[in-house]
């Protein structure tokens, strides 16, 4: 046996600096938590915001830099920097919302502050990963503490009822993405994602045990994005997870899991894509009209917004089945709008939470607008954008999507999608009018007047707002953090860009 | 590995996977299940496969047997035993299963390829060595995410079954003065 060649170790510290605060960041706040008591967390999440900070900082300093480091096993790459600083926005928003809201409702600060960091670890891996391996183990790093968090309310029958499917289906999902991965090991023989794109260079198509693999693959991502026929457990996880691990889980987990489908999928399968994109094709035009139309129908706030969710999966996958460059920055685009979008969504919800009331109905939204004009003001806001009305973000991202994919070719699929936008329109607006047009005695919970809860709402409405009203540095800075790290490998396509 | 040992090795394994089937105590199964792995193991070790026989002992008989024996224990089964064995459909499809499964090993035995033709790796290969110096260089990265993957793992698990008290908390209830007064809530 001969002793290690220590030189040959390609160690670059700078490309995982975000990654390693974050780790170490949620040890710290573990062991920080120690002493401190439940009912007086908040100086906890303070620390959680400060170390979220700091390594938003460091992420930003990554930018324009190649980051191929560990033998190509991650690569820091401008895209994954993007994905790394939504998921630190995302991760900082969650925070602010769970400030006051873990006292309120008696969750153990320390474990529920790191988990969120580890969760974060995961997903910003995932988005960093260069070979599949380092993607799974972000896949499970992110998903594991994800499970926990949902039951977190752990007295809540519901919150029980949502880790455990959301356990039992994600450990089933998982194990379909680690075969297709074995598979797709097995057919190219490497891991690493660039030489896996060289391999398919070759004459592969065709080859069953590549296609068995991708198609596991799809499945595997296809759970974590909540998309249809695999998106069952999303309305009970969303509905019995403490409210701010929702937000995280309909944000955060999709930011991270889109991040490595994307590259994954559109970037180093994309040499066989005519073998996928068809069922991609399938699968978004289902994601979209099942999200939607289901979303008409319910009564509780939780489940819409994890209805639609799931719509809005369906959206991206239609950027994803358009494939090139141009839709892949209209996907980054879209889902940093997506992002604060959302999130001010659960943000409004959680300041209509009080403990122990059936606080989520969408009739309790009723009158909302005469006694807190504010709080509807922002919902409104938030709700018109998911729903695609200019000039907010969402508006821009579904254009720049369905632009991208009408210059693919896409014109069936992008109909559909319009139609669903149609859809989707009646249950927000429903919202709206609970809010602005019935009489009603919406009662505003502590949560809601707290600095924390309103800060969050704040920057997630100044965010959808500017997004959407100022896009140019935005859906230029998307359009060119995936062509600077994908450009040259993707065939160039018109630009969305009027 | 001399051809005795192996016949005498393999004559244990065949005896102790007797044991697993016919015994009726499920511990005693798990157990004679253990002599078997721990065979498989003597055996890796014995044509060379060093990694491949650790691994056996320390994946199946450390883990996954515990986990079996964890199980057992929780769920108390061994009230249920007699049960179990009356199941005619089970002994019907387990049949078919051990049926299908020497046929197939039959098959390999009747139809295995020669070696000649196939290209000798150096004697590192697979050694705990080689797959230690590819642990800590070409999969460092996944090597250390995995310990955190871990430490996530207990710390997740110590948080959902720690006893559900309003530990840490000074009050009895769960929420300090000021907050439950503004929200009003039940508790």
């Amino acid at each position: 046996m001969t002793a290690f060649n220590l030189a040959a170790i390609d160690i670059a510290w700078l490309p995982i600096c975000p990654l390693i605060i974050v780790g170490v960041s949620a040890m710290a706040v573990l062991l920080a938590g120690v002493r401190v008591r439940d009912d007086e967390s908040q100086g906890l999440g303070v620390l959680t915001l400060a170390l979220i900070a700091l390594a938003f900082v460091f992420a930003l300093g990554l930018l324009g830099q190649s980051g191929i480091a560990f033998a190509g096993a991650i690569a820091a790459d401008n895209f994954a920097v993007f994905f790394e600083l939504v998921i630190l926005i995302s991760a900082a928003l969650v925070v602010l919302m769970s400030i006051d809201y873990l006292p309120a409702f008696g969750l153990s600060a320390a474990e529920y502050y790191a988990l969120l960091l580890f969760s974060t670890f995961g997903m910003m891996l995932m988005a960093t990963g260069g070979d599949l391996i380092v993607i799974f183990i972000g896949f499970e790093v992110m998903s594991i503490s994800v499970y926990v968090l949902a039951g977190f309310l752990r007295r809540s029958l519901k919150s029980n009822e949502a880790a455990l499917k959301y356990f039992v289906m994600g450990a089933f999902s998982t194990a379909f993405l680690l075969y297709g991965i074995a598979l797709v090991y097995g057919a190219t023989g490497t891991i690493k994602l660039g030489p896996i794109r060289a391999a398919l260079s070759n004459p592969m198509a065709g080859n069953p045990l590549l296609l068995s693999g991708i198609g596991l693959m799809l499945v595997g991502f296809g759970f974590k994005v909540a998309a249809v026929p695999f998106h069952m457990w999303t309305p009970d996880a969303y509905e019995g997870a403490p409210t701010p691990v929702t937000a995280f889980m309909a944000v955060g987990v999709k930011l991270g899991a889109f991040a490595g489908f994307i590259r994954i999928f559109m970037v180093h399968l994309g040499p066989v894509s005519p073998d996928w994109s068809i069922v991609l094709w399938v699968i978004a035009a289902f994601t979209m009209t099942v999200g939607n139309l289901v979303a008409l129908v319910q009564v509780n706030i939780k489940r819409m917004l994890a209805y639609s969710a799931i719509a809005h999966a369906g959206y991206i996958l239609v950027g994803m089945t358009a494939a090139g460059s141009q839709a892949g920055g209209a996907i980054l685009y879209y889902l940093l709008g997506y992002a604060f979008t959302n999130l001010g969504a659960f943000a409004a919800v959680i300041a209509l939470e009080r403990r122990g009331v059936e606080s989520d109905l969408i009739t309790n939204y009723r009158g909302l607008a005469v006694r807190h004009p504010g709080l509807a003001a922002a919902m409104a806001l938030f709700l018109l954008s998911l729903t695609g009305v200019p000039p907010l973000a969402g508006f821009l991202g579904k254009f720049y999507i369905f632009s991208a994919a009408l210059n693919a070719g896409l014109v069936w699929l992008v109909v559909i999608a319009v139609i669903n936008s149609v859809i989707s329109a009646y249950y927000y607006i429903a919202v709206i009018v609970a809010m602005y047009m019935r009489e009603g005695e919406a009662v505003v919970g502590a949560l809601g007047r707290r600095p924390a809860v309103i800060t969050a709402l704040a920057v997630a409405a100044i965010g959808t707002v500017l997004i959407g009203i100022y896009p140019e540095p935005y859906i230029t800075g998307a359009l060119h953090a995936f062509n600077s790290a994908f450009g040259a490998a993707l065939p160039r396509t018109a630009s969305i860009l009027p | 590995m001399p051809l005795w040992l192996f016949v005498f090795l393999a004559a244990l394994a065949v005896l102790a996977a007797l044991g697993v089937v016919l015994q009726r105590n499920p511990v005693h199964c798990l157990m004679a299940l253990v002599v078997v792995l721990l065979d498989l193991a003597v055996m890796f070790i014995g044509l060379g496969a060093v990694t491949v026989g650790f691994l056996q002992a320390i994946v199946y008989v450390g883990a996954i047997m515990v986990l079996f024996l964890f199980v057992i224990w929780l769920l108390n089964l061994q009230t249920e035993e007699r049960r179990v064995a009356g199941s005619i459909g089970l002994r019907f499809f387990g049949a078919v299963g051990a049926a299908a499964l020497v046929a197939e090993l039959c098959v390999f035995v009747v139809k295995a390829p020669s070696t000649a033709g196939l290209s000798h790796v150096p004697p590192t290969f697979g050694s705990i060595g080689a797959i230690a110096e590819a642990l800590f260089t070409d999969y460092l990265i996944a090597f250390e995410a995995t310990s955190l993957l871990l430490l996530v793992a207990v710390i997740g698990a110590v948080a959902l079954a720690r006893r559900a008290t309003a530990s840490r908390t000074r009050s009895p209830v769960p929420v300090s003065p000021a907050v439950h007064e503004q929200i009003g809530a039940r508790q």
